[in-house]
């Protein structure tokens, strides 16, 4: 099992003639991930890599090819209309990968897609990879291997250095989710957390927060009272001034709210196991499994 | 990002809120002329991207326009947090009632704006909110429909009791909104929106920050940015499309991605270094990217040695191992450099690098311990 997508996801990919849509489409296909359908207005009849048939809108690309999933690699200007027009067309689960996008035009779109019945994760997130079975962003599937941990994080890069540390140590991956460092996304640790422990694969959780905000406090409270599998947490930021935007939008630390310490602290008293390096996080899922 | 009190004004004037405006002076000799035209006293404030002006000495009364000249030249040149005050802003001084607060935020927990008013105002709103929450009346407002009018009127009912007042303040409010829509703000406040004695309701401060995503699409606001209140190594930074934040310390970091960046500043910490910057070269580093990054850490005289942490996923090693050889040979670097690559073309990146006599690393933990060993002359 695994969380969100596995092999009976069948993607489509918003954006797919741009560089980067082009690139991760390869690369997810070579993972083997069902690329069913691309789309890119203007460029409908057309195919990508002459095997996946490119439609004008999301809509033509659910009735034509039958996605349920869909990733989004376009602009900023662009992505706010491309979440919406996703959930409008009926897609299940909507990956925006794209960086950049302002923080009103969420406050907009999260709730549509809600409202929708949709789930949204991101933006300025990863992606997410199930081992073996599919992934869908920009995660490299090299890094990891079918295996036993479910992983959440607001980084890509941090999380590519936890997961493949973990594979050099033998230890496999059920499913990693970039959920994004932005202030207002779909996907929350939380609903990570609530899909890993139905998940009867997943045997252990690690989570990887960074300063700024509230949501790792929340998620630990969470893990006390609804989750009883072993969770082991990582804070990034512990060096970080205070007042400062460190990189993503949401890191930056104001008030008392937000503070590397204040959120291990939240960790240890809800006894998640706090890796002080992200090496750490090695050991201490090994001491749990 | 941040704008002046003056520029804050401006966006409140350009809705049609009340609020005296004054002018922007940067030398004591402007001040004295211009409040000379205002006539009457006025009040000298420091425009500096930082809250706590007043406690710091940044914001003077003077009663006569020889005295504005004055206290704007106690002013100017004055260091406010590590910032020095360029521009003094000369406002009328007003006769204060009352003084109330009223903001607006995109509020992570909320996941929309918040509106948050206080009949306490004047002061500084997170103290009032640690000391007495009670007096500070939240409300979301849902961007899909907006700021609704009875919305903006029940919240300027918790502020004032005289209906005049009330209705001049809902009108304010609903102003605000606009103004913080159009801005592309993630905060906008007045503190205070004060009543004078004969009942007029008017904003005499305000602070806006602006969500630097907006700011693609906004370029009248992106032009308010003013560049000489920012480190120069920064706005260097922003131009080459790199994050970066100077620290106090002397291990450079050069890393891709945002939370490995944070988490390579504490890996240094954790074993006895001290960050000297924190700096995202992002996604698709292509090698000027590189250039770039080390042209501005080599800026910093306190660094002594250079990190490179890079997990190539959609970044590819071998773009950064070209930027590193070819930024070698355009500038002096004075310093050792430690670089630790892992990932997509791992082995061309290897490569490249030996040809022009660097090695590279595999492991954070090792490429940290060695850079903070060579920034402390431990080792060689």
């Amino acid at each position: 099992m695994s969380i969100f997508i596995d092999q009976n996801t069948r993607l489509v990919v918003q954006g797919i003639t741009g560089r980067d849509g082009s690139f991760h489409t390869r690369q997810m296909m070579e993972y083997g991930t069902k690329v069913v359908a691309g789309v890119t207005p203007g460029k409908g009849g057309q195919t990508f890599e002459g095997s996946v048939p490119i439609f004008n809108t999301v809509e033509e690309a659910v009735k034509e090819a039958g996605a349920n999933t869909s990733v989004i690699y376009v602009p900023p200007a662009f992505a706010a209309d491309a979440m919406f027009e996703a959930a409008d067309a009926g897609i299940e689960f909507i990956v925006c990968i794209t960086e950049g996008v302002p923080v009103l035009d969420m406050t907009r779109v999260r709730p549509y897609v809600l409202d929708k019945g949709a789930r949204l994760l991101g933006p300025n997130c990863p992606g997410l990879l199930s081992a073996g079975k599919s992934k869908v962003g920009i995660i490299p599937g090299h890094i990891t291997q079918p295996g036993p941990v479910g992983l959440v994080s607001k980084s890509g890069t941090l999380t590519y250095e936890v997961v493949y540390k973990l594979k050099g140590a033998g230890i496999g991956t059920t499913t990693c989710v970039g959920i994004g460092g932005d202030p207002i996304n779909g996907t929350s640790f939380i609903d990570c957390l609530a899909a890993f422990e139905a998940d009867p694969e997943t045997k252990a959780i690690v989570m990887l927060g960074e300063i700024g905000g509230t949501d790792e406090q929340e998620a630990a409270a969470y893990v006390k009272a609804n989750v009883t599998k072993p969770v082991v947490g990582f804070i990034a930021g512990q060096t970080a001034p205070p007042g400062r935007r460190m990189g993503h939008a949401g890191a930056i630390i104001s008030g008392s709210a937000g503070t590397a310490e204040e959120k291990i602290t939240a960790f240890r008293e809800n006894g998640i196991g706090v890796a002080q390096r992200p090496l750490d996080v090695v050991d201490l899922i090994r001491g749990v499994l | 990002m941040n704008i002046h009190e003056y520029q804050a004004k401006e966006l409140l004037a350009a809705q049609g809120i009340p609020v005296p405006m004054g002018e922007v002076a940067t030398t004591p000799e402007q001040a004295e002329e211009i409040a000379r035209r205002l006539g009457g006293a006025v009040v000298v404030k420091a425009q500096v991207h930082t809250g706590g002006r007043g406690k710091a000495g940044g914001v003077k009364l003077a009663t006569t326009p020889e005295e504005a000249r004055q206290k704007a030249e106690a002013i100017l040149g004055m260091d406010i947090k590590g910032l020095t005050v360029e521009k003094v802003l000369i406002a009328p001084a007003e006769d204060i009632a009352s003084e109330a607060y009223v903001g607006i935020i995109l509020d992570r927990a909320s996941k929309a704006p918040v509106w948050m008013v206080s009949a306490a105002g004047g002061v500084d709103i997170e103290e009032v909110a640690a000391t007495d929450p009670e007096k500070i009346v939240k409300l979301p407002v849902d961007p899909r429909y907006g700021f609704l009018p009875h919305q903006a009127y029940l919240l300027a009912s918790k502020l004032y009791q005289d209906p005049k007042q009330v209705r001049a303040a809902a009108k304010i409010l609903q102003q605000l909104y606009t103004a913080f829509i159009e801005a592309g703000a993630s905060l906008a406040e007045i503190n205070p929106l004060i009543t004078t004695p004969s009942g007029e309701v008017k904003a005499i401060d305000a602070k806006f920050n602006i969500d630097d995503n907006e700011l693609f699409r906004k370029p009248d606001v992106e032009a308010l940015r003013d560049e000489s209140s920012e480190a120069p190594t920064e706005v260097l930074a922003r131009e080459a499309g790199l994050t970066f934040i100077k620290l106090d310390g002397d291990v450079g970091c050069v890393v891709n991605g945002a939370g490995l960046a944070m988490a390579t500043m504490d890996l240094v910490k954790y074993y006895g270094g001290e960050p000297a910057n924190f700096l995202d070269i992002g996604g698709s580093s292509n090698p000027e990217k590189v250039v770039n990054a080390l042209k501005i850490i080599t800026t910093d005289p306190n660094v002594k040695a250079i990190l490179f942490n890079i997990f190539g996923g959609i970044t590819r090693t071998d773009d950064v191992a070209n930027g590193i050889v070819t930024a070698t040979k355009m500038i002096d670097i004075n310093v050792p450099i430690v670089i630790r690559l892992t990932g997509t073309n791992e082995e061309i990146a290897v490569r490249i690098l030996a040809e022009a006599g660097f090695s590279a690393m595999t492991d954070m933990d090792e490429a940290v311990q060695r850079a903070v060993a060579l920034a402390k002359g431990e080792a060689q």
